[in-house]
């Protein structure tokens, strides 16, 4: 077999191998024994030993060579399962379906057999897990002497992520990893995180990961891995490395840059490639179009009083978004009516969450965004006439408002925007008066900026030639990702020897010869810079949980000086970085602190030396055609979390989506192509719409997706979320939803014209949470303007219909708090966004299980904290309107562009609570903090508490919705919290079991509880600072505060139901100048 | 009881169809009763129409093991909708039980002759009702096998119900309910009992209508006793026929979900019960008459004083609707307004509409006597009716839970095939139980036959 073929059978869609693998099995498997029997790895390089075509019988002899091959203890239940026979394996499959889930419908082929064997094996490797070499970690904050068992540890570490870093602070109960908080000392965090952080725990524990180092499936020993490697290295060697070639995402490690840079030095004509999929180079090309080279920018969100967005969703998305989001919302916070707040305009094509919290926001299309760009940089008095005629009075109100607050204004554009825009960003900024104030350029935050189109342009128009010989692909997955029309998988197969390094095993990985499993970033040492260029030590929380190795460690591989360990070369890393200080103890502050102190780069003096002049003409797509725009999901990213549980059912923050994406399109768009979809009875309006499905031809390619309706979308703007449609995600990520890579070329990365969309008559059913979006007139969710505020500060209560607090069978007097703390919240929605970290939080700390699509069809999803979303056609909370039903098709003139406002809805903990008094059990119950406790082993599952609840926050595990087989995930819950069996209520407890904790250690201290002792894991997720949670008798609390303002309403007050948690009514601060219009 | 005024003297009575066909001896009566236990050989219908309820009981105890392996996810219900068919499918056949203790223990009472043909399989149906009726308070809840939290037993825990919750009034009310209307039934029954005794052909059914006759020997003091006794459960029966139905509305009443939340529930209920009650009655006196050639005993009388009693129950039931609609608008209450329109325009309109054909448009045919004295059409206006009142349940267990007080969390309902099974087994276990009932014990009391004829004899001396 020659290594044409043997790369030929990895492809499985290749309809020949399915007509010969009966045979496949029986040669290939021969293939295997006889070269383990020979001594050899079946290498790399494909020079194999002829098999000879031998009956399948039972080799003896062959299963003494591999026994002794083989290494760590060994378990096998007969001996053709040793000697790896494809009918034992096969029956195997077939009796235990359950360790080849998403294969069972698809016969047996090769590729499942070696996967299976695959499965084995590792599991009897498993127990051969060395002790880990000794490499201390040292814990943030608490020092114990010793491990005080179901005492958690928080230990300091970074979350890397693209070209940013998100300092978390990660609990450890006893060695295992649970929940991710913010690290309030990491710049890109302050105590806050993002959805994407507190899930990335859930892939740690992910049982899909990939386990072992396998070649072409084959289980292969790191040792092996490494051996094989040091073999191509010395080849590499022998050609100065013209044929090696590296291919990554954005990194920022300089441990990992520092790896790459000793391989680069040692073959001098390797290439180093770097793709990301989800972000444009037009950041990067715009700073150097504007400064002459490649700089990183950082924005000072907090000094700007008036901020225009440029399609950047710069509060959820990109580098430093939770510290944007931290110092946006610290400037919208409201003490009082005579309060002030910084100002925001979006110019976007698809609603985000900045963009739906905006002052105002003018949909655009995508391509439209440059041209209003140019405009505003004409009436700024920068070079150039552009007009910008459909928004005329819009852009001179912006442009006013920016010119009036010089020096105190920012411009910022978005990622997925093109380098022009950037570069008239930056000078309009400059223009302003806000560079050095409100946004600064640093050196780059990236280990080596790159354009990165131009970089996997270059990778494959050299694999195309036959130039790469070995390829390290680094936690990418290029076949997934890479633009369609670069073929990467042909490409890839012109590859001789290619290596992938991923967490799992992925599209890429089923056509590479080795796959490496990569380890998590809570598994393995590393360093990486945050947005600022703050750079953090990546310590690990635990050993990796399979043999699965870092990027730095496959590099290293190649290198000379293969086997350094991760640590021991960071630690070279720091102290060569470092000299002269005390090591030991500037590593330990490192470690402690997560973050190495001073390491934020500094401004660097650059003026924009940019001249509209130099501009190329706007590439506009024509008005009459669609315009495609690709965009990451909001949930998954780029793909990269769509085995995700968690993140798959977080509701996406404007469509509530789950599950899946769509094609979104506005609702005129949507009505011009008769598209259209119904609220199923199951569910309805909290479960399941059908939806239509469309067939969208772009660029030589096909896609079919079902579609979805989006208020405030821009008019002829279709919108493919990237991520979904993964064929090799895992069992929670494959298959779901449509790929829109497919029709993603080099051409057009991110905005695509020449499209079509046809309906195809066919529909499609969709998991949606929150389908309804009006108030009915209720007072549910207030909204007012700064301006009305300040007219009437009581405009929150303008509609109360609250009764007196004597009104109930219960006197109040029979249920005192006085002398206790009263456990209370208020939320600003001022300061929600949506964003969903706290969704995720409260899943991760409460061990709350994710249903599935089907169940939350049926209405069934278990989130304890919701974020409804409505939108209104009016500033004004007294015009929310009254409309019979929910059906947008009724009122799509006002969803051109409606205001937008987001809810966090916990249980809302009543003091006279609606559930206590129906439960038959007592199985609800109130404690004396005010609390309305759950308690599981009381409840017999009537679910009249639910029905009896006006805020229909409370779940019910109709079936056995946790996972009590996987081992890993067992590993993962908070022990703090019951894993709630089938048949009982559950809801949002304040996090109960914090407030006990606190209690228990002021107890032991005889003191009070002091307030933000108490932080619940929503609150402390919370980027914005909108939820505060404290005692709200203590009158100085910062709880008490917020609820004795007169923005502090109780939703629905008029059920008596006395809730503890208020909300104070959201206030939008809109330029009177755009108000009068 | 005997000593009385006998009813059929009455001169308004007498115009009407006698209770019972002359010419009947206490012979002939006892004969025809007792004969369709004892001598009657098992008809292919009666076996065809047992197997059939036989096999859709089969279906139920399929049903609910799958429920129990699976949990009540197998159902519809979601959240926000947390009742479905269960509830709806529990206040349907309470109701239904309702007929036959008002006809046994109210009509009784006020000294009613009609009622003695139908009373003893009124009180049968009842019975049946209950143990359908009760099996899903039981199923449906999370944790059946927790229900025992339900009562209050001395837990070691020291744990008590929770008496706030109108589902531990319901517990009370139903096993009450359930314990009255056996003891009554069976009591009724033991001079009957002991005339199969008798008159049993066969040992081993001596030996079983002997054990359960409880040594009846027919003695003066015997009927005494047993009059007493009768009288009692009758008194005793009679004020549950109001409450069990009240405390069932106020597990409705006592919520505050719109829709559930008001005061006219328990007398509505109470009317509807009876008015579903007396339509299942004649949906199961009509065929059984036929089958056993009861028309002598179950007459044309009994059939019509049933169709008033229907219209005039039906009439409250209206008089509920209207007031639902009324106090909506009366209180200026936006969610009790937005739920009387929802019930007209929101996407269940068409079972709200349905609900006002069958329950208060088509009854109105009773005022016609033509139609009071058509069988057929009696036959298929109970079974409208009593569709109408499963659509009332599901009007006021479903909808209202649908669209309540927070727009974001409105949802829908539908019925999976599991709620479907459950429903229409119940039905099996209710058929299959009177199908039982009608070979193996007396339909029609006998005892209470012969003191008819005994009237209808001095009547004609």
């Amino acid at each position: 077999m020659d290594g044409m073929s043997k790369r030929e059978f990895m492809d499985e869609h290749t309809h020949e191998h399915h007509d010969a693998h009966e045979h496949g099995h029986a040669h290939d498997n021969e293939l295997r024994i006889l070269s383990a029997a020979t001594g050899a790895v079946a290498s790399s390089d494909g020079a194999s030993t002829p098999s000879s075509s031998t009956e399948r019988t039972l080799d003896l002899a062959a299963v003494r060579t591999k026994l002794h091959a083989k290494t760590g203890k060994q378990y096998w239940r007969s001996l053709e399962e040793l000697a790896e026979d494809p009918h034992f394996v096969e029956l195997l499959q077939r009796e235990f379906p359950r360790q080849a889930p998403s294969e069972w419908d698809e016969g047996v082929d090769r590729r499942d057999f070696l996967k299976l064997m695959a499965a084995s094996l590792a599991f009897a490797g498993l127990s051969g897990c060395g002790i880990p070499p000794r490499e201390n970690v040292v814990p943030y904050v608490k020092q114990p002497e010793g491990l005080v068992l179901g005492k958690p540890l928080f230990f300091a570490t970074v979350m890397p992520f693209g070209a940013d870093a998100i300092g978390v602070l990660v609990e450890s109960h006893e060695g295992r990893p649970t929940k991710i908080e913010g690290n309030p000392d990491h710049p890109a965090s302050l105590g806050g995180t993002n959805a994407f952080a507190q899930a990335s725990i859930l892939d740690l524990y992910d049982p899909d990961r990939a386990q072992i180092t396998r070649n072409i499936g084959d289980i292969r020993s790191w040792s092996q891995f490494v051996d094989s490697a040091q073999a191509e290295a010395a080849t590499i060697k022998s050609t100065n490395g013209a044929n090696f070639r590296i291919l990554t995402g954005t990194i920022t490690s300089s441990l990992v840059l520092y790896q790459i840079q000793a391989l680069l030095k040692l073959y001098p004509q390797a290439k180093w490639h770097q793709w990301e999929p989800a972000v444009s180079d037009g950041a990067r090309e715009g700073a150097k179009q504007a400064f002459g080279r490649y700089l990183n920018t950082v924005y000072r969100v907090e000094k700007a009083d008036v901020i225009l967005s440029l399609d950047a969703d710069f509060l959820a998305s990109g580098p430093g978004n939770v510290r944007y989001m931290k110092d946006f919302y610290r400037r919208r916070k409201l003490s009082g009516p005579d309060g002030g707040m910084n100002r925001l305009y979006v110019v976007e094509p698809t609603p985000t969450v900045t963009g739906s919290t905006a002052d105002h926001r003018l949909p655009l299309r995508a391509s439209d965004v440059e041209l209003f760009a140019r405009a505003l940089a004409a009436k700024l008095g920068l070079a150039g006439g552009a007009t910008f005629p459909s928004a005329e009075k819009w852009l001179a109100a912006v442009a006013a408002d920016l010119q009036k607050h010089r020096g105190a204004s920012l411009v910022v554009a978005g990622e997925q925007q093109s380098a022009e825009v950037h570069a008239l960003a930056h000078a309009i900024n400059a223009t302003l008066g806000n560079a050095g104030v409100t946004v600064f350029q640093t050196e780059p935050v990236e280990a080596q900026p790159v354009n990165h189109l131009q970089s996997i342009t270059d990778l494959c128009a050299d694999m195309d030639a036959g130039k790469v010989d070995t390829l390290l692909i680094l936690g990418v997955n290029p076949i997934y990702t890479a633009p369609h029309d670069f073929d990467f998988v042909s490409k890839i197969k012109k590859v001789r020897n290619s290596v992938h390094v991923s967490s799992h095993f992925d599209e890429t990985s089923a056509y590479t010869q080795w796959h490496v499993p990569e380890s998590h970033y809570l598994e393995t040492w590393g360093d990486a810079r945050a947005f600022d260029g703050t750079l953090s030590v990546i310590q690990p929380l635990i050993a990796p949980l399979y043999a699965s190795h870092s990027a730095r460690e496959v590099l290293a591989a190649f290198s000379d000086k293969p086997g350094v360990s991760d640590y021991d070369a960071l630690r070279e890393k720091l102290k060569a970085a470092n000299p002269g200080a005390d090591f030991e103890k500037f590593w330990r502050e490192t470690l402690n602190d997560g973050v190495v102190a001073n390491s934020a780069f500094a401004p660097v003096a650059d003026a924009a030396k940019f001249s509209l002049a130099s501009l190329p003409p706007a590439k506009a797509i024509p008005a009459g055609e669609l315009e495609f725009i690709f965009r990451p999901d909001p949930s998954i990213y780029d793909g990269r979390f769509a085995n995700n549980g968690w993140l798959q059912e977080l509701p996406k923050p404007l469509t509530k989506l789950v599950w899946d994406n769509a094609a979104l399109v506005s609702a005129k768009t949507a009505e011009k192509l008769e598209l259209n979809y119904t609220v199923a009875s199951r569910g309805g309006e909290h479960g399941q719409v059908v939806s239509n499905v469309v067939d969208i031809s772009l660029s030589d390619s096909k896609v079919t997706a079902a579609i979805w309706t989006l208020p405030g979308q821009a008019d002829g703007v279709v919108v493919l979320p990237l991520g979904y449609g993964r064929s090799r995600a895992g069992y929670t990520g494959t298959n779901r939803g449509f790929n829109a890579y497919v029709v993603r070329t080099s051409q057009a990365l991110f905005t695509a014209g020449g499209g079509t969309m046809k309906k195809t008559g066919a529909d499609y059913p969709l998991a949606c949470t929150q389908y309804h979006f009006n108030m009915e007139g209720r007072q549910i969710l207030v909204s007012g303007t700064l301006h009305e505020y300040q007219q009437n500060p009581n405009f929150a209560h303008e509609h109360d219909e609250k009764p007196p607090y004597e009104d109930s069978l219960y006197k109040p007097q029979e249920f005192p708090y006085a002398g206790k703390p009263a456990w209370a919240m208020a939320i600003d929605l001022n300061s929600c966004n949506g964003c969903n970290a706290c969704v995720v939080a409260c899943q991760s700390e409460n061990n709350i299980p994710v249903v599935g699509k089907d169940q939350v069809m049926r209405g069934r999803e278990m989130h304890w904290i919701r974020i409804d979303r409505y939108y209104t056609n009016s500033l004004s909370a007294t015009e929310t309107g009254n409309k019979e039903t929910g059906d947008p098709s009724q009122y799509n003139e006002s969803l051109d562009n409606p205001e937008t406002f987001f809810q966090p809805v916990p249980c809302q903990q009543c003091e006279n609570a609606p559930c206590e008094q129906v439960c038959p059990v007592g199985a609800t119950v109130h404690s004396s903090e005010g609390l309305n406790d759950m308690v599981y082993n009381r409840c017999i599952g009537t679910r009249y508490c639910s029905n009896n609840c006006p805020y229909k926050v409370r779940r019910f595990n109709f079936l056995r919705f946790q996972d009590w087989e996987t081992p890993q995930l067992k590993l993962l819950r908070n022990p703090e919290v019951t894993v709630r069996s089938r048949g009982v209520m559950e809801k949002c407890t304040y996090c109960v079991q914090r407030i006990s904790n606190v209690r228990i250690e002021a107890d032991k201290q005889n003191r009070p509880i002091r307030d933000g002792e108490i932080v619940t894991a929503c609150e402390s997720a919370c980027p914005a600072e909108a939820i505060v949670f404290g005692d709200q008798n203590d009158p100085t609390s910062r709880v008490a505060k917020l609820k004795a303002q007169q923005r502090n309403y109780t939703v629905l007050g008029e059920l008596n139901a006395r809730p503890r948690t208020t909300y104070l009514a959201a206030v939008r601060n809109p330029n009177p100048e755009l108000e009068k219009a | 009881m005997s000593a009385a005024q006998p009813p059929v003297n009455h001169p308004e009575i007498r115009r009407l169809v006698p209770v019972l066909a002359p010419g009947h001896t206490y012979e002939s009566v006892t004969e025809k009763i007792s004969g369709v236990v004892l001598t009657r050989p098992l008809g292919l219908g009666w076996l065809a129409g047992f197997a059939l309820a036989f096999s859709l009981l089969m279906m139920l105890t399929v049903a609910v093991a799958w429920l129990i392996a699976k949990g009540v996810g197998i159902w519809g219900i979601n959240i926000p909708i947390g009742w479905g068919f269960a509830i709806v499918n529990f206040v349907w056949w309470i109701g239904i039980g309702h007929a036959g203790t008002l006809i046994s223990a109210i009509l009784f009472l006020l000294n009613q002759k009609w009622r003695t043909s139908i009373n003893r399989f009124a009180e049968a149906m009842t019975l049946f009702a209950v143990a359908c009726a009760g099996l899903f308070p039981l199923i449906h809840t999370g944790r059946p096998w927790m229900a025992y939290y339900m009562f209050p037993y001395p837990s070691t825990m020291g744990i008590w119900p929770q008496f706030r919750s109108p589902l531990i009034w319901d517990v009370f009310a139903v096993s009450t309910y359930g314990t009255v209307s056996l003891l009554f039934w069976f009591v009724g029954l033991i001079p009957d009992l002991a005339t199969l005794r008798d008159r049993a052909p066969h040992q081993w059914q001596r030996m079983i209508f002997g054990a359960l006759a409880m040594g009846w020997r027919g003695s003066a003091r015997h009927w005494h006793r047993y009059q007493s006794a009768y009288m009692l459960l009758a008194g005793l029966a009679t004020p549950l026929v109001l409450s069990v139905h009240t405390v069932v509305s106020f597990d409705f009443s006592v919520a505050i979900v719109p829709g559930w939340h008001t005061t006219i529930f328990p007398p509505y209920f109470v009317a509807g019960a009876i008015y579903s009650g007396f339509a299942m009655v004649l949906t199961i006196a009509i065929p059984l008459r036929a089958a056993y050639g009861l028309q002598d005993f179950i007459t044309m009388r009994h059939l019509e004083n049933m169709a008033k009693v229907m219209l005039a129950t039906g009439l409250i039931v209206a008089y509920g609707y209207f007031f639902e609609w009324f106090l909506a608008g009366y209180s200026g209450n936006k969610f009790d307004m937005f739920l009387v329109q929802q019930r007209f325009h929101g996407p269940y309109s068409p079972y709200y509409f349905a609900l006002i054909l069958c329950n208060i448009l088509t009854p109105q045919l009773l005022w016609i006597q033509k139609v009071r004295r058509n069988i057929p059409a009696l036959f298929v206006m109970s079974l409208i009716i009593n569709t109408g009142m499963w659509l009332e349940r599901f009007v006021i267990v479903v909808i209202s839970l649908t669209r309540d007080f927070m727009p974001s969390a409105w949802g829908r309902y539908s019925a999976t095939v599991w709620d479907y099974a459950t429903f229409v087994g119940t039905l099996g276990l209710f058929t299959t139980l009177l199908f039982l009932f009608a070979r193996a014990l007396p339909a029609i009391a006998m005892a209470e036959m012969r003191e008819l004829v005994a009237h209808q004899t001095e009547e004609h001396e």
